[in-house]
């Protein structure tokens, strides 16, 4: 029985749909971009589905409505009354994770040749986004601000001889923060893929040994699959949330210098 | 020692992190309980912040995990 190397990163690999060489030209209908095209399509039938403004809102409407007062309610509970403006990229960032992440953790492959690629398993993707999310905060505190917005740096009531030390330490930290906004969502789907599809290898290859041995840690692992599928969703529906919370908080203190 | 062996080794050490990890998630949801135990009132308000720490904990656990298979597999 070949029981074969697990190769778990296949999975994130980006091909061009038609063809097999990425070099003749840089612009390729890849997997990525399909499912990102899939992903839009989902979030705008889902809204448009939803956006009848009845008084007595349907089942599908107050869906609609849930997801957009749950983001509503991250913006203005962080940010404030100012925080509407700001409403239209957190939505669209949380939105946007969220239906990746789920509709790149639905069982498609059961399908032969449908493969799900989930979008935000690519730190590229949510590192543009956490980009964005930085350039937005970097935007609004100087535009804002001018330059009084570099007193972020100073926590209120720091001591003067302790500015020396502080400052360097709090620039750090905010210099991190795009790279640690976006490595969040990217590795928690990485790392929850990955564990799917070495337990999914486990189940297959336990088959394939046989016995009492290799069916026991057959089913064993494929109830832990089970679980870990089910973890996996929340995952994806946590990191979105905090995405959209970290973004809004960052937001905040771009918007009322702390 | 041959690659093949030092790839398992260092992966089971680098799967030692997501343990860790498991402290500190338990610590966050632990330390929650704790103070909603204390005052629900004031429980509800605090679950965000309760996500962004877990989010935080858990995100080590996962870059442990992501190393490890990274060690486990690469060629």
């Amino acid at each position: 029985m070949a029981a074969g190397k697990i190769d778990p990163m296949h999975q994130f690999m980006i091909a061009p749909l038609s063809g097999d060489q990425l070099a003749t030209t840089p612009f390729q209908f890849t997997n990525s971009a399909l499912w990102m095209l899939i992903v839009f399509g989902v979030i705008v039938a889902f809204m448009w589905g939803g956006l009848k403004r009845q008084l007595v809102p349907g089942r599908w409407q107050a869906a609609v409505e849930l997801l957009t007062g749950f983001v509503d309610n991250i913006t203005r509970d962080s940010i404030g009354p100012e925080g509407r403006r700001f409403l239209p990229w957190v939505f669209t960032a949380f939105t946007f994770i969220l239906a990746s992440n789920w509709l790149g953790a639905m069982p498609f492959g059961i399908v032969p040749a449908a493969h799900p690629f989930t979008v935000t398993s690519q730190f590229t993707v949510t590192g543009a986004m956490s980009v964005i999310s930085f350039a937005i905060v970097l935007g609004v505190g100087l535009w804002k601000h001018k330059l009084r917005f570099f007193s972020l740096f100073v926590p209120h009531g720091t001591p003067l001889a302790l500015t020396f030390f502080v400052a360097p330490i709090e620039f750090v930290s905010f210099m991190v923060r795009p790279f640690s906004l976006g490595l969040r969502p990217f590795i928690a789907m990485f790392a929850g893929h990955i564990l799917l599809d070495v337990f999914g290898n486990f189940v297959v290859q336990g088959m394939n040994a046989g016995g009492p041995m290799g069916y026991g840690v057959s089913l064993l692992t494929f109830v832990f699959a089970i679980f870990i599928g089910a973890l996996e969703l929340m995952v994806g529906a946590i990191q979105a949330f905090v995405f959209a919370l970290l973004t809004s908080l960052y937001i905040n203190d771009a918007v009322n210098l702390h | 020692m041959d690659l093949a062996s030092a790839q398992v080794l260092g992966a089971g050490l680098a799967a030692i992190g997501v343990g860790a990890a498991g402290v500190g998630v338990g610590n966050v949801f632990g330390s929650f309980l704790q103070g909603a135990l204390r005052n629900p009132a004031a429980a509800a308000g605090q679950t965000g912040t309760l996500y962004i720490g877990f989010a935080c904990a858990e995100l080590l656990g996962l870059m442990a995990f992501a190393v490890a298979m990274i060690i486990l597999y690469a060629r």
